[in-house]
């Protein structure tokens, strides 16, 4: 096990986590409490909702900001695990521009191809089935991140007709939709808010890909150093 | 060559440290998303919403 590339992927997920909670108090977040407004000002407009009595959530103000924090940490350790575990296992040259790439990578498959399909969602907005949507989101995610690793490491028009089959392929089956979508939520809330995720996560993946690929190869440098050593 | 490297580094060591621990990361990693942005327990959902919302996971 190879102790500081995984300390160096920590650093890097917790510091991209809680640029994404600054970065998401600017406009994502306060869309959200907006929408909720509007989701709370029609009793069952959400039906799928599971904010029932009995469960626990945090109330509105500094403990709500305090998970969501938690949360962002928890996801940017979550992203840049996976991203170096790709890394690793792909034997890749790591450097800050090697970082950036491997970033806007990651943007392409987390955000851009499942928001193709299922875009971005505000409180209260109609959408299709959960577990329905969520397979879908993971499926999408997973075949655009094959699609694209052909596309980086195989030139021959086969492979690459192969890697355009799959990243389209989620879209030509198509995104679970609702019934209806019909929402107490506003549009132009709605609009704004594609905006702003879309742009804040760009922001993020450029961050935690950035901080990644510095922190990975300091600690490649100095797993090379203590190989030597030992 | 010498410029390449300065830029960048590739791991030296043995393949199955390598493995094992691109194994690791990614066990660890997808578990911590299906936690953070997948999975139904409602504290669990209500503690992550707006993360969820956020980076556009599907929600509720």
């Amino acid at each position: 096990m190879l102790t500081r590339v995984i300390l160096a992927a920590l650093v890097a997920g917790l510091l991209a986590g809680a640029f994404a909670t600054a970065a998401q108090s600017v406009r994502v977040i306060p869309l959200i409490h907006q929408a909720e407004t509007y989701e709370n000002a029609v009793p069952h407009a959400d039906a799928g909702h599971s904010e029932d009595e009995q469960a626990w959530a945090p109330r509105d103000g500094w403990q709500r900001t305090f998970f969501t924090l938690l949360s962002n940490l928890v996801v940017g350790v979550a992203f840049s695990l996976i991203l170096t575990a790709v890394i690793l296992l792909l034997n890749q040259p790591m450097s800050l521009q090697h970082g950036l790439a491997w970033g806007a990578a990651g943007f392409a498959v987390f955000v851009l191809a499942p928001n193709f399909g299922l875009p971005p969602e505000l409180p209260g907005m109609a959408a299709g089935d959960l577990v329905a949507r969520q397979i879908w989101w993971v499926a999408t995610v997973t075949l655009t991140a094959g699609g694209l690793l052909i596309f980086a490491f195989r030139r021959s028009i086969v492979w690459m007709l192969a890697g355009a089959a799959l990243v389209i392929a989620p879209h030509v089956y198509g995104a679970p939709q609702p019934a209806s979508h019909e929402s107490p939520v506003p549009a132009n809330l709605a609009a704004e808010f594609v905006i702003a995720t879309v742009v804040t996560s760009a922001l993020f993946w450029l961050v935690l890909g950035g901080l990644l690929g510095h922190f990975l190869s300091r600690a490649i440098r100095e797993e090379e150093a203590a190989a030597q050593d030992g | 060559m010498l410029a390449t490297q300065a830029l960048s580094a590739t791991l030296p060591v043995s393949a199955s440290a390598r493995l094992t621990t691109a194994l690791f990361a990614g066990v660890f990693g997808v578990a911590l998303l299906y936690f953070a942005a997948f999975a139904h327990s409602d504290a669990l959902h209500n503690g992550t919403h707006d993360t969820r919302h956020a980076i556009v996971a599907p929600c509720h």
